[in-house]
């Protein structure tokens, strides 16, 4: 530790600093406090400790307070910056020059140490979480039990139908076993869907900014009263305790502003009173009250539950995407879910639509699923953002759905998904992932 | 027809229907339940062939498995593995203790059959 009294005490490269700042040459200084310009030298190298009269002197020469040459850079930038350098061993951080970097540069060395502190939350994080993922013993536990009885049961019934001439007591015995065990895989059996449902709440604390969102959004079942009626989305985000994070706050202004917009065109009172009983024409409606096709499809979907009630119309949901497909917009329905991680179906005219700007699209559609739902989908692509000469525009597509619970699922409707990986419909000429449910022949 | 096996295996109504279906087979099946002494049980038995469970209680299949390969009287012992985890890393765990053969549950009773059959060379 031959270096540690220097490492500790950096008040003369303070003082090299501050007479560098203020255009002051040594000698100047040096005369101005009285003493040598090499003895000057020595003190701003770190070579002589200096304090008292002189410190005081040299501190009044160059304006400031004593205590900003003399006080060490804080003792938790240093710990902190000792950890980051100590979490990246390879780096070879100039440990014995600490203080001086962080003296000389306090605000980069700020950086640094949150840095390292934001890394090794987030390592963390991601620990506990693929700790859970891999070695849940509850769940472990469970699947054992599952499996295992399910072992006996296959054991047993195969027995009892190979076995043409089997004793009375053996076929009692096993018949009993098999009752025994189906009991417990019932019971194992709900007690791993209670398990896997817990754990799906538990992921619901880790959710990213957009499923916070989006949670929010529900919530409020995509109505905001106080926007209806010109209030400031300042004041609606004001009050907002459920946004936890900036970056969730940020989106959900976002698409406020983009409400309040709409809003402020066609409040969504004036709209209900318009609902037809029959088939939704968005395009109609739209030319009606003189917006275009997307900003009417998000009116429609931002109308209270109540609306829709009103002139007996099941709601509808709302998903939009941009040029390169990515979901930027979305009101699922409970009947039709949009995709949280990975890409929706290629079939949804949603995406059709981006290949014909402009032209509004308009079907009957089949939901590929366990009993296929139908609807009635508008779809259609536009410009958004100003028109500027010369300029491609950037297009983005909406699609409204609505369930159509009075048309029977025929075979001739064309037939769509959520998205690969749930979808049973086999031979998809879109199919990009194979499905995880067993196909339908 | 002198083939016996030990099942250990700690679900009863699992080792009640192997023992079945090898008994109808033709083997002199025993039954143990637990990890602890199921080394002790295999030395004091001397089956031809150990069908063994890798979940028991007290003990680890696989740490039983180590056991009799390091003992010269059970080192060439034919021992088929059970297991409710079929993932690469399971067989590779097996494989590296020693197991004969490796079977996931749930199984056939006709597979059960094959497996035992092949492992003595019936």
């Amino acid at each position: 530790m031959p270096r540690e009294g220097r490492g500790f005490d950096l008040t003369g490269s303070r003082i090299r600093e501050r007479r560098l700042h203020l255009g002051m040459k040594q000698a100047d200084l040096a005369r101005a406090a009285g003493i040598s310009a090499s003895y000057l030298n020595l003190i701003e190298h770190n070579r002589r400790r200096i304090g008292g009269k002189l410190l005081l002197s040299l501190a009044a020469a160059l304006g400031v307070e004593p205590s900003a040459l003399s006080e060490g850079a804080e003792a938790a930038l240093l710990a902190g910056l000792r950890q980051a350098a100590a979490s990246v061993p390879q780096a070879g951080a100039e440990l014995e020059r600490i203080e001086e970097f962080s003296g000389r540069f306090p605000g980069w060395a700020g950086v640094v140490s949150a840095q390292g502190r934001r890394l090794a939350a987030l390592e963390r994080s991601v620990e506990a979480l693929s700790d859970r993922m891999s070695h849940d013993p509850h769940l472990a536990a469970s699947l054992h039990e599952v499996l295992s009885t399910v072992t006996a049961i296959h054991a047993a019934a195969g027995i009892l139908v190979a076995e043409t001439a089997l004793e009375p007591e053996w076929r009692d015995r096993f018949h009993r076993n098999i009752a025994e065990d189906s009991a417990r895989l019932a019971e194992g059996a709900r007690r791993l869907v209670a398990e896997l449902e817990d754990e799906e709440a538990q992921a619901a604390d880790l959710a990213t900014p957009e499923d916070e969102v989006e949670a929010w959004l529900a919530a409020h079942e995509h109505h905001f009263p106080a926007l209806e009626a010109g209030g400031s989305v300042d004041a609606l985000l004001e009050g907002e305790t459920r946004l936890g994070t900036d970056t969730a706050r940020r989106l959900a202004r976002r698409l406020l502003e983009r409400y309040a917009g709409d809003a402020a065109l066609l409040p969504a009172d004036r709209l209900a009173a318009a609902l037809p009983k029959g088939p939704l024409d968005p395009g109609a409606l739209a030319v009606r009250f003189g917006l275009d096709p997307a900003r009417m499809m998000r009116r429609l979907a931002a109308l209270p539950r109540a609306a829709w009630e009103e002139v007996g119309q099941p709601v509808p949901g709302l998903v939009a995407c941009d040029a390169s497909g990515t979901l930027t917009f979305r009101k699922p329905l409970e009947r039709f879910a949009l995709p949280r991680f990975g890409a929706a179906c290629p079939l949804w005219p949603l995406f059709q639509a981006l290949s014909r700007p402009m032209m509004p699209l308009a079907s009957v559609v089949r939901l590929a699923g366990r009993s296929d739902r139908v609807f009635r989908i508008h779809a259609i692509a536009q410009p958004f953002g100003p028109p500027v000469p010369n300029r491609e525009p950037m297009f983005e597509a909406h699609m409204l759905f609505q369930p159509a619970p009075g048309i029977e699922a025929a075979a001739t409707l064309p037939r769509i998904g959520i998205t690969c990986r749930i979808c049973p419909k086999p031979a998809c000429r879109g199919r990009r992932d194979p499905s995880i449910l067993a196909e339908v022949p | 027809m002198g083939k016996s096996v030990l099942v250990i295996e700690d679900e009863p109504n699992i080792s009640e229907a192997i023992g079945f279906i090898l008994s109808r087979d033709g083997w002199r099946v025993a039954t143990h339940a637990n990890g602890v002494d199921a080394v002790e049980a295999v030395q004091a038995r001397k089956p031809d062939l150990v069908i063994l469970d890798v979940m028991l209680p007290g003990r680890s299949g696989y740490d039983i498995l180590r056991d009799l390969r390091a003992d010269a009287a059970t080192g060439a012992l034919p021992v088929l593995i059970l297991t409710a985890r079929g993932q690469a890393r399971e067989r590779r765990l097996a494989s590296e203790a020693g197991a004969s053969h490796f079977m996931t549950k749930p199984f056939s009773n006709a597979e059960v059959l094959e497996a035992v059959n092949a492992l003595i060379g019936a």
